[in-house]
């Protein structure tokens, strides 16, 4: 069974249909990277896979584990293993990183019917997956987002993917703004976490990323449709001749 | 002028006979959303004799800092045997407000009652009629008291049905420092009483004082209290000001920054639930140039309470350079919750930078939302952006284990508001 099984995906935001028939196949073990240009609707398709209450799903079907994924709330889907790491990551003034991360990854053992693990436990769990972002114990200390550059917080966000240790990983342009520097440690964050078991999303609109994470498939949205899929080749042909060459089919549908 | 004296009339029966006092009506501006028809439950007198304290009464209230100086003031009254006076720094004085007036102590006399007057509000002139003791704390000039000073007003239940008119005066000399901790509670959580409380606060040229008041009365309780903050040139004036008890509690913060290079900063956080109404009436008076006043009052509500807030900034002609900053959000739990909040600068002078924001709202439905993408949900992630919400000025509270008490309180109660 597929870890995701996206079929003829429609949804809207505010009765404007965004996304107009996605079908996506996700296998464990695999990344996949949706590339497109600006409003094709990789965002959305993220946020519909979190389950942003804003966006309305109209048809299709989405399933986890064979698990009839849309009909979850956010909280349950992320008690599932779906993560989607933020492209505007929220902050949370008060409270530290470790306390959220300890309640998070507590609320989530809590859901799957496992144990609490004390604080003291979860202080090595933290410290090892601080290494995956090449942090020190400091950041822990802040609160969660609020005064972090844009840098840090995309890496807060690969930090929260390492300790929740998701199924199904949805990036949502976590490199965009990013320096070359951050954007190693970052890649490298998420590279760590490939596994057999575990599938990663990383939708991007930069060919540069695939430079650091490889992916297994690569898919073009337009107009709020996949028009092209293909191997890791498909990023570099994207880099060499732009969109266009694939977008022009759906002109009507992009130009909105 | 009223003359010290008054305050300890050789008269068995000051205080313990009723005053006639007009209530303010809706129609006067600065009682406009807060309706004091619930005062005409109580005698405005003085209950005959304060009431007696346990040994362990007071235990939940004192920080766990039984040794800090400790002025314990029942029903009004100041209660040696459950104060502790241990040894201050040379010259600094902690003590009973009658002993002070009874020694003639002439800091008391150059101050009582100059910064609250009786004709400030009718609450202030009844304050000045019926207390016959209070609070007199000292810092000579160049001092610095390192350890907090807590003075603790109790309600007991010989207060049912009258009034405690307590009274505190502070007075930190030039280059002393200071830290004044003022906290009002109630033996009886049901008690009904009325507490009508003064302070007057004096800062001398680059005095510090760091204040926290924490408004802890009972259910049924009233509170209306006067705090005016006098600052001299240099000085720096900090306050944390937590309201949580009472049916009906109002405090007014006044500050006058009479000289330049002033720092006033005040914080406060009120949170209300059932029926209470809390109302916050901050002022600053910017009366010279090159001062600094910053000001961050949040409130969460829930059930059918009410909160009022109203910030006056005053900026004088010759008071160029001012920055003042002024803040005040709050959180509705409720739908019938509500807010009446005014932010009122009035500046007069053109070269300065003055801000004003007020915000009355739900919570953040993006912080929501990125929480449950974290498995947070429910009670779990209200508590934890309430908490978010309230952090900003909890973070304010400098003096520790104040803080970290305050931070359990709060969030008990918080706890009990979204139960």
């Amino acid at each position: 069974m597929a870890l995701l099984d996206i079929r003829d995906l429609h949804a809207s935001v505010a009765d404007i249909e965004i996304l107009k028939g996605i079908s996506l196949t996700v296998n464990a073990g695999e990344v996949h990277a949706i590339m497109g240009p600006n409003g094709s609707g990789k965002s959305t398709l993220a946020q519909v896979l979190a389950g942003h209450p804003a966006y309305e799903v109209t048809s299709g079907t989405a399933t986890l584990d064979g698990a009839d994924l849309l009909d979850m709330e956010a909280e349950e889907r992320a008690h599932a293993g779906v993560f989607l790491a933020f492209q505007y990551p929220v902050e949370i003034p008060g409270v530290t990183n470790a306390y959220f991360l300890r309640i998070a990854y507590n609320e989530i053992r809590k859901a799957r019917g496992l144990d609490e693990l004390d604080p003291m436990d979860f202080l090595d769990l933290l410290e090892e997956k601080l290494k995956v972002v090449e942090w020190g114990p400091e950041i822990m200390e802040r609160a969660v987002n609020f005064g972090f550059s844009g840098g840090e917080k995309k890496r807060n966000e690969i930090l929260q993917m390492a300790v929740l240790e998701p199924k199904l990983a949805i990036l949502d342009e976590t490199d965009s703004g990013l320096d070359i520097d951050a954007l190693r440690i970052v890649a490298a964050g998420v590279n760590k976490l490939r596994s057999a078991e575990k599938a990663i999303i990383v939708v991007t609109h930069y060919q540069r990323l695939l430079d650091f994470i490889i992916p297994d498939y690569v898919h073009v949205l337009a107009g709020g449709r996949i028009v092209k899929s293909g191997g890791k080749e498909l990023a570099l042909e994207l880099e060499a001749k732009g969109y266009e060459w694939l977008t022009g089919a759906t002109e009507e549908v992009t130009a909105r | 002028m009223m003359t010290t004296a008054a305050l300890v009339t050789p008269s068995a029966a000051r205080g313990v006979v009723p005053v006639p006092i007009t209530l303010p009506t809706s129609k006067d501006e600065e009682w406009r959303f807060t309706p004091l028809g619930g005062l005409n439950a109580f005698a405005f007198q003085l209950s005959e004799r304060p009431g007696t304290l346990g040994g362990a009464d007071l235990t939940p209230y004192r920080f766990g800092h039984p040794e800090w100086p400790t002025v314990v003031v029942v029903d009004g009254r100041v209660d040696l045997a459950a104060s502790h006076f241990p040894a201050l720094p040379a010259g600094t004085r902690l003590c009973s407000l009658a002993q002070a007036i009874a020694e003639g102590d002439t800091t008391v006399a150059a101050h009582l009652r100059q910064h609250v007057t009786p004709a400030a509000t009718p609450f202030t002139a009844l304050n000045a009629s019926l207390s016959v003791d209070g609070v007199f704390f000292h810092v000579p000039a160049g001092v610095a008291c390192s350890t907090p000073v807590h003075v603790i007003h109790v309600a007991t239940s010989a207060s049912a049905g009258v009034t405690i008119a307590p009274r505190t005066l502070a007075v930190i000399e030039q280059g002393a420092t200071a830290t004044l901790i003022e906290s009002f509670v109630a033996l009886d959580r049901n008690g009904s009483y009325f507490t009508d409380a003064c302070a007057e606060l004096v800062l001398g040229e680059n005095a510090r004082l760091e204040h926290i008041r924490v408004q802890r009365e009972s259910a049924a309780a009233h509170h209306i209290g006067f705090t005016q903050v006098d600052q001299q040139r240099d000085s720096h004036y900090r306050s944390f000001v937590l309201q949580l008890g009472g049916k009906l509690a109002r405090h007014n913060l006044h500050a006058r920054l009479n000289a330049s290079n002033i720092e006033t900063l005040l914080y406060g956080l009120y949170l209300t639930s059932g029926e209470q109404l809390v109302d916050n009436h901050t002022a600053i008076f910017h009366n010279e140039p090159h001062c600094n006043s910053w000001e961050v009052y949040k409130g969460v509500l829930t059930d059918a309470s009410r909160a009022v807030f109203n910030g006056k900034v005053f900026v004088e002609p010759v008071a160029q350079k001012t920055d003042a900053k002024q803040t005040n959000r709050n959180l509705l739990l409720s739908d019938t919750a509500k807010v009446d909040t005014k932010p009122q600068l009035e500046i007069f002078a053109d070269d300065v930078r003055c801000t004003h924001g007020a915000t009355v709202g739900k919570l953040d439905e993006l912080q929501r939302y990125y929480l449950q993408t974290r498995g947070i949900a429910g009670q779990t992630a209200q508590a934890l952006l309430i908490w978010a919400f309230v952090a900003e000025v909890m973070m304010e509270i400098t003096v520790e284990p104040v803080r970290a008490a305050l931070e359990a309180t709060v969030r008990e109660r918080l706890d009990r508001m979204i139960a």
